[in-house]
């Protein structure tokens, strides 16, 4: 694997291998000595066309935690103020040693260029392409959901998919990266998925997802989930008539208190909620719902840190001009996972 | 990595079930030996074969003394993150690491593995130790020394020593790694090839 | 020697994919055809196993110049043409400033002129500076030496019908004829590529095919009811040509044209992010392509424009998002056209001369091209090897434009040779030279 652009070509042993070295590095944020030495000396560069506070943060932890440098560069340069190309900037970075770029960029697509020309020999990470990918977005939201399901089927996650779980993601499902992303891992990993949106917000298209589309959120929840996740929506968007309003959108759309009581009426004990973050409070999603048990958003942040410990660790240790195989460790000793 | 050839590879068992066992037995005793006893004593095992081997020895430490809960000292220690040759030998995805319920915080670390060579290993051992705790002894058990070591470190207690030339090839087999789906479990030490 | 552009004997060509000929070319036109001719003091072209063609003439085809020579000039554009075979070359108006006066057409006319590799025909902006709020001076353009009866807004949609009406209503004066660049502005805001499977899950904003039809819809009733003549460029969609389709049906006088990308090229390409796949109209899926090549042999497209759109470096390898729209094609025009309709038995040479030809030259009221290959008519010739095979690289084109999105693909057919008003522009499948205008007869068109 030389590069993580998407989770449309990762493949089930790919991922599950992810989330399994995951689990290990989660691990070592439990320890006294938070720190291991596989990246010594390796550079990563996050490349942030697009300001993202948190995602740069989270990829800084991860780099830090496997001993790796990090460079921090927020590049200028949108579809309103040119700065330096991508392509001068690609090969600055590469001329300065970068073996690692972390991109996130306005434009969908920027990474698969930076991946496709010869302008950098980095490995190349998406952290968020336009509207298109958010790879270890999606990596750490199915981590998260998968140590909920081996938690309740008594099993350990090691080596776990998420067959038969059901999840609903609602939202604005048209503009989202995060929504395409969990669409496809979550499907490599066999579970259920069901996009809850105003018609205005599915792409043209969407029928051809390997999923279920609803227009009815509390219809969706009553047929029974195990996971709902919201997605963050923009209330400008009612500007362009995606929706009449704010209120509109969060009467209909929105997970409210009815339906966060919902949730208990029906039985649906071990649902979780969740959220990518940034959350609008109010719009898409109840402060109730938000502070509530069942929220993993906190528990988001925390395993994305592991998440992204584990695809820099897989992408940059090893000869990364192998041919791209599974990289899962042949399963072999049967030993038992001591809970984290 | 020599070529893999479908021509039978010239192979000579050294050590079979029983001598495996009989050299795990002695090796219990000198733990014990060692250690005056079998207090605050951790068996860590070095995945992947080194940690059957690290459960065998402590159901056999056991055995030979009745206030020890196998279960209770063996764990295992993974020191893949550790290595000094990843950037060589192609990504491997870590194993777990587990540590015993009571730590290793002053306790007497025993690190069981198959087989000594360059002494790498044992190197990555030693830096994975040090990161989860301050053990009060380190000392190294192992069913075969090789020899050709590249680093100044040795065993405490050892199965058998089998000179070896670099061409050929150590192969530990047990029956918990090494059985092949509905077959028979094996437990043997082969050197393959030289020449 | 006036008016000697020489004399040239093309021995054995299959003329227009038919039975072997030869052909004599003196003093600017064809002297005459037939077997067995005497070759006199003619240099003689064996033309055994090649085919020979009106030269193409390409009803859309951007110049750059003036403003934009960092992307091409009239120069380089027209030898590109050359080499792709036309004679004659449609330069749309949407340079810098816009040639929406008599003045700049006159420019670019006079441009074409001293290049002398092609007969360069400015087309008129229809709205002033290609705003869409008010007509462009368009009597005086066709009134000036560049003698425009062309009149497009491409790169732009002509988008108030009011506007639309008026422009259609107006250029009868002149026997002029509206090209109409069809893209409502507002369903295509921020487009990025076809609307459809592929950019549901690349996450790029989609361009609907019905934002093409409901303009084509609108403009060919418009057409009808002020009893003007239409001309649509660039036709991308199924749709769209069923809509042609039926006006045709009815007696509207609307023609259409297609590009030789949208003959073979889907959306799937875009998969790559590469931007050299991004163009306007965008391109399509694979039922479009084959509808539009069914119209396309059917009549139902009249003909096939380049839409040529060279651009620098910079403006290509970047992010998608960034990226500048437009692919070049006037030297990879013949091969995909050949690829596309005639291998695969859609279409005969003589239906290629139709649709490159003679058609584009009846729409641009272009006298002395399309014409047929007989005695007494202008040397307007090409001559075509179509078992030669070439892998293309935009690097060793003549078009400053490297953003050929046939870059490393194999084509089929060669333009050997082509004689611009009975001068070889092009010999030996190489650039030769331009028309000698300085020593043409005064009155030479």
């Amino acid at each position: 694997m030389k590069h993580l652009l998407s989770t449309q070509d990762l493949s089930r042993s790919n991922a599950i291998s992810i989330l399994d070295t995951a689990e290990e590095m989660a691990a070592v944020g439990d320890r006294e000595v938070k720190k291991l030495p596989a990246l010594r000396g390796r550079t990563v560069v996050n490349l942030f066309f697009e300001d993202s506070t948190r995602t740069r943060i989270s990829f800084e932890a991860a780099a830090k935690r496997l001993s790796a440098d990090v460079i921090n560069f927020a590049a200028k340069g949108s579809s309103v103020s040119k700065g330096e190309s991508l392509k001068d900037t690609a090969q600055t970075l590469s001329a300065m040693g970068a073996d690692a770029v972390v991109i996130r960029h306005w434009a969908s697509g920027a990474p698969h260029r930076l991946a496709a020309t010869d302008w950098i020999d980095a490995a190349v990470i998406n952290a968020g392409d336009g509207t298109h990918e958010h790879p270890t977005q999606a990596l750490l939201d199915a981590f998260t959901m998968r140590r909920h399901w081996a938690r309740l089927s008594g099993t350990g996650s090691e080596g776990a998919d998420l067959k038969g779980m059901r999840v609903a993601i609602a939202g604005d499902v048209l503009h989202s990266r995060v929504a395409r992303s969990n669409v496809w891992l979550l499907r490599t990993l066999g579970a259920d998925v069901t996009l809850v949106a105003p018609p205005t917000l599915l792409p043209i298209g969407v029928e051809k997802w390997p999923c279920k589309v609803s227009y009815n959120l509390d219809d969706t929840l009553a047929q029974g989930v195990d996971a709902v996740m919201m997605l963050r929506v923009q209330g400008e968007r009612m500007n362009a008539s995606f929706f009449p309003s704010t209120r509109e959108y969060s009467r209909r759309w929105g997970f409210d208190d009815n339906r966060l009581r919902a949730l208990d009426r029906l039985g649906m004990k071990d649902t979780i909620i969740m959220h990518p973050g940034p959350m609008n409070r109010g719009l898409e999603i109840s402060a109730a719902a938000a502070d509530s048990p069942r929220s993993t958003v906190l528990a988001q942040v925390r395993n994305g840190v592991s998440v992204r410990m584990a695809a820099l660790y897989l992408l940059l240790s090893g000869d990364t001009r192998e041919p791209a195989q599974p990289v899962l460790a042949t399963a072999g000793t049967a030993h038992t996972k001591e809970s984290n | 990595m020599t070529s893999v050839t479908s021509a039978p590879v010239p192979a000579r068992t050294v050590l079979n079930s029983a001598d495996i066992d009989r050299a795990l037995t002695r090796i219990a005793h000198e733990i014990l030996e060692a250690n005056k006893g079998s207090k605050d004593l951790v068996l860590l095992g070095i995945p992947r074969r080194g940690y059957p081997l690290a459960v065998r020895l402590a159901e056999k430490i056991a055995a030979a003394d009745s206030s020890v809960d196998a279960a209770a000292i063996v764990g295992q220690l993974d020191v893949t993150m550790f290595r000094d040759d990843l950037s060589h030998q192609g990504t491997r995805p870590p194993y777990p690491t587990k540590l015993p319920r009571t730590g290793i915080d002053n306790k007497v670390v025993v690190l069981i593995d198959d087989v000594l060579y360059s002494g790498r290993t044992i190197r990555a051992a030693l830096d994975a130790l040090i990161d989860l705790g301050r053990p009060r002894i380190v000392r190294l058990a192992v069913l075969i020394d090789r020899g050709h070591r590249e680093l100044p470190i040795r065993a405490d207690h050892v199965g058998k020593n089998l000179p070896t030339s670099s061409s050929e090839k150590v192969r530990v087999r047990l029956e918990e790694t090494d059985t092949p789906p509905g077959g028979a479990p094996t437990n043997e030490v082969v050197i393959e090839g030289g020449s | 020697m006036a008016g000697n552009t020489g004399t040239y004997l093309i021995r054995g060509a299959s003329i227009l994919g038919g039975e072997p000929a030869d052909l004599l070319i003196r003093d600017g036109v064809i002297a005459g055809t037939g077997t067995g001719l005497s070759a006199g003091d003619a240099t003689v072209i064996d033309a055994a196993g090649l085919v020979a063609l009106p030269g193409m003439v390409d009803v859309h085809t951007h110049l750059r110049e003036p403003g934009r020579e960092d992307a091409e000039t009239v120069e380089t554009g027209t030898r590109a043409a050359a080499l792709g075979g036309y004679t004659a070359v449609h330069a749309m108006a949407n340079s810098t400033p816009v040639a929406d006066t008599a003045g700049v057409v006159e420019q670019v006319y006079t441009l074409g002129r001293t290049a002398g590799w092609v007969d360069v025909r400015p087309v008129g902006a229809v709205t002033v500076g290609l705003a869409g709020e008010q007509l462009a001076e368009l009597g005086a353009m066709a009134d000036s030496r560049a003698r425009v009866r062309m009149f497009s807004d491409d790169g732009i949609c002509v988008h108030d019908p009011v506007l639309m009406r008026r422009a259609l209503e107006y250029v009868k004066a002149f026997d002029g004829v509206v090209a109409q660049h069809a893209q409502e502005p507002r369903l295509t805001a921020g487009a990025q590529m076809n609307e459809g499977e592929v950019s549901a899950v690349l996450g790029l904003t989609g361009w609907p095919a019905v934002a093409e039809e409901s303009i084509i819809a609108r403009d060919v009733l418009l057409a009808q009811h002020v009893g003007s003549r239409l001309h649509v460029c660039h036709v991308s969609t199924a749709g769209s040509v069923e809509i042609v389709r039926w006006a045709k049906e009815r007696g509207i006088d609307v023609t259409a044209e297609v590009t030789p990308h949208h003959l073979l090229l889907t959306d799937d390409l875009v998969r790559s992010y590469d931007p050299v796949f991004k163009v306007n109209p965008p391109l399509r899926t694979d039922a479009d392509v084959q509808a539009l090549r069914a119209g396309l042999a059917d009549g139902t497209i009249d003909v096939v424009g380049t839409d040529h759109a060279p651009h620098p470096s910079e403006h290509k390898e970047c992010e998608w998002a960034q990226a500048a729209m437009g692919m070049t094609g006037l030297e990879t025009a013949l091969s995909v056209v050949q690829h596309t309709m005639i291998e695969t038995g859609l279409m005969g040479w003589a239906d290629f001369a139709r649709v490159t030809s003679t058609t584009p030259a009846r729409i641009g009221r272009l006298g002395d091209q399309g014409r047929p290959l007989e005695a007494g008519e202008p040397a307007n010739v090409i001559l075509v090897d179509p078992a030669a095979r070439w892998t293309v690289d935009p690097y060793r084109m003549a078009t400053m434009g490297r953003n050929s999105p046939f870059k490393g693909r194999e084509l089929p057919g060669k333009v050997v040779a082509t004689f611009f008003k009975g001068h070889p522009t092009v010999l030996d499948g190489e650039l030769n030279t331009p028309y000698p205008y300085a020593a043409a007869p005064a009155g030479a068109a």
